[in-house]
């Protein structure tokens, strides 16, 4: 993981952030793409943006490249307001989504474009397009054109390029995208060596949510112009903060019910009979929530502080684990994911079995929004 | 393969015929030694040394070619401008009204446009001759550059001169390194096209030409008027060639240019 404990300036009150959205909103005519937003990324932090299309991810971005000015509030780099600052007069560079490579151009001379207009003289020029295109692995394609290399190579040539004039900010927009996924994954990891190695601030906008949990320290997760969380990938995962993020990351059992406080925990009333315990206090109408994954399932009552009976209504086999979808009395249907540690033909739970699913009260959480 | 049935071949020679028939008798009566133009006197190129001699023809071939090259440049570079304005202008004011007039001589009637040409330069007082002639073909050829370009520009990946600018290009570079390199086919083009119109057109340059200035449409026909003479044969047919061999060398050029093209992402894709 990348999430090493001593990184983590955002706990930190006395660090100064690179960047600063104060009360940022951007309207378009009666859209309203961005609401009063305010967010601070640190130096060195691989910061994802995360929502489906149309949150504002992209605008967001934009923004900070300077292609779209804010309506209302400032964005600060490096204490700077730069709100009104034009792109090509920015510290900043972008990997865009179409890569937007020049056609008429050679590999080497699109990489070399930036360092051109700052008038590097040839010599250094050469030595730094030869670095980056190392960093990239982009081998000896340096006098093709962009229309003769793979989709791959050229993933790699934009990224090459908008790394050569090692710009404070590096913003990737839906960088991996158009790729398979086997090299996505791959992708994925060279993209986080070269942000570490660099020590370069990235600002990634993704709608997959795997790929930001992979590669970003802290992950934001958009929805209609505002962000709803920001957090560390583990924590958006284990502690969302509402009924949204926890049904856009990954795989959630959501059962409606009423809360009352039980002590120390809280009892939530889903249905007759079915009453769930999790950590914390609430009070009310709330939404339970509960990964797939820690759900055991068993023949016999299980020794958990939540324990529910009912019958296999479907199996989900995905290679290596299953989904068993159980349904309750009640009617409420409870995803369990299990490992596939033996062979199918061996699995102990078939279609129309009665089963018992349980889990910790750790494991459940109590969502009030 | 099928073989042609009858029919398609009768049709085809027909309209070939209908086509050509009129250029191939032009072109082998140049070559007549007699001064009657219907009848054959044996093979000669007299004509063409006579037309060499010609000092009015040669005047105004000299006069048409400067029009072309003059009223085609300019209207180059205003039909790329109101192109640009058009499609990367964004919504201003009057962008709908002056989008609908930029077309509006594509459709009018020439005689209408030399006629309101003529009118205006009466009107500021501006004597007739060449310079007015480049600027009535400017006007009307602008119009075809900039759809040429507009459509161009269309399709134009505007990421392209976004990552220019994140580049640290400024908006006078990024026009220059990336956009104007991009669509240079479209414009060439669009020139070419300009070239062409300002060549071969007779009412507009009729209206708007002064005694000092004549075209080359026009000499040729005010001659016929007279009569046709194995002069004009000859002249047609040295026009004819240079407009064939033209058209053949930039057809050469765009296959070659695709055939290059289809070669090298077939590579790019294994």
């Amino acid at each position: 993981m990348v999430n090493d404990t001593s990184f983590a300036p955002w706990t930190d009150p006395d660090a100064a952030p690179l960047i600063e959205f104060r009360g940022v909103s951007k309207r378009f005519g009666e859209f309203t793409a961005i609401d009063a937003l305010d967010l601070k990324i640190y130096p060195r932090e691989f910061f994802a943006l995360l929502g489906p299309s149309g949150c504002g991810k992209t605008t967001l971005m934009r923004m900070l490249a300077g292609f779209e000015t804010p309506t209302e509030g400032e964005i600060l780099i490096d204490g700077q307001d730069i709100a009104r600052v034009p792109p090509n007069k920015r510290p900043v560079n972008m990997m865009f989504q179409s890569y937007a490579l020049f056609p008429h151009l050679s590999v080497r001379d699109n990489i070399a474009f930036g360092l051109k207009r700052e008038g590097m003289e040839a010599a250094a020029r050469d030595a730094r397009v030869d670095e980056v295109m190392r960093m990239v692995q982009l081998g000896a394609l340096g006098s093709r054109k962009p229309h003769q290399i793979s989709g791959g190579q050229r993933q790699r040539v934009a990224l090459a390029r908008s790394l050569a004039k090692a710009p404070k900010l590096l913003l990737l927009d839906e960088p991996l995208g158009a790729l398979d996924k086997k090299l996505r994954e791959e992708t994925q990891f060279e993209l986080m060596e070269i942000q570490e190695t660099t020590g370069t601030t990235f600002v990634i906008v993704t709608h997959d949510q795997e790929e930001a949990m992979t590669v970003a320290s802290r992950v934001a997760v958009m929805r209609e112009g505002r962000i709803v969380q920001v957090d560390m990938p583990e924590r958006i995962y284990e502690a969302p903060n509402s009924v949204y993020v926890a049904d856009f990351i990954g795989d959630v059992n959501l059962l409606k019910g009423r809360a009352r406080q039980n002590g120390s925990g809280v009892i939530v009333d889903v249905a007759d009979g079915v009453s769930l315990t999790a950590e914390g206090e609430a009070e009310g109408p709330v939404t339970y929530a509960v990964r797939p994954e820690k759900i055991s399932i068993s023949g016999e009552r299980p020794e958990m502080p939540n324990a529910v009976r009912g019958k296999v209504i479907d199996i989900g086999y995905l290679g290596g684990s299953s989904t068993y979808h159980v349904e309750l009395p009640s009617g409420h249907v409870v995803k369990a994911a299990t490992a596939n540690t033996r062979r199918v033909a061996a699995r102990a739970f078939d279609w129309e079995d009665e089963v018992w699913l349980g889990w910790s009260d750790t494991a459940g959480l109590v969502l009030q929004r | 393969m099928r073989s042609p049935s009858w029919f398609n071949v009768t049709s085809l020679a027909l309209g070939f015929a209908f086509l050509y028939l009129p250029m191939l008798i032009l072109i082998v009566y140049s070559f007549n030694g007699g001064r009657l133009v219907t009848v054959w006197a044996g093979f000669s190129t007299r004509w063409y040394a006579e037309l060499l001699r010609n000092e009015a023809f040669l005047d105004a071939a000299w006069v048409t070619l400067r029009v072309a090259l003059i009223s085609s440049t300019l209207a180059t570079i205003l039909g790329v401008m109101a192109a640009l304005a058009l499609v990367r202008g964004g919504r201003f004011l009057g962008r709908t009204l002056f989008s609908g007039m930029i077309y509006a001589p594509l459709v009018m009637p020439e005689v209408i446009t030399g006629l309101s040409l003529l009118l205006l330069f009466i009107a500021i007082g501006m004597d007739r001759g060449i310079g007015t002639i480049v600027l009535a073909h400017t006007t009307f050829s602008m119009c075809y550059v900039s759809v040429v370009v507009s459509a161009r520009l269309a399709s134009f990946d505007r990421s392209l001169e976004e990552a220019a600018l994140d580049l640290g290009a400024s908006p006078a570079e990024t026009f220059r390194l990336v956009t104007l390199p991009i669509i240079a086919p479209a414009v060439i083009s669009g020139w070419l096209l300009a070239f062409t119109l300002s060549l071969d057109d007779l009412v507009i340059a009729s209206f708007t030409a002064g005694p000092s200035a004549t075209t080359l449409p026009m000499k040729i026909f005010s001659s016929v008027r007279l009569g046709v003479t194995p002069e004009i044969n000859a002249l047609s047919t040295i026009l004819i060639a240079v407009v064939t061999t033209g058209v053949i060398i930039s057809s050469l050029i765009s296959k070659q240019a695709i055939a290059r093209k289809a070669r090298d992402e077939r590579r790019a894709a294994r």
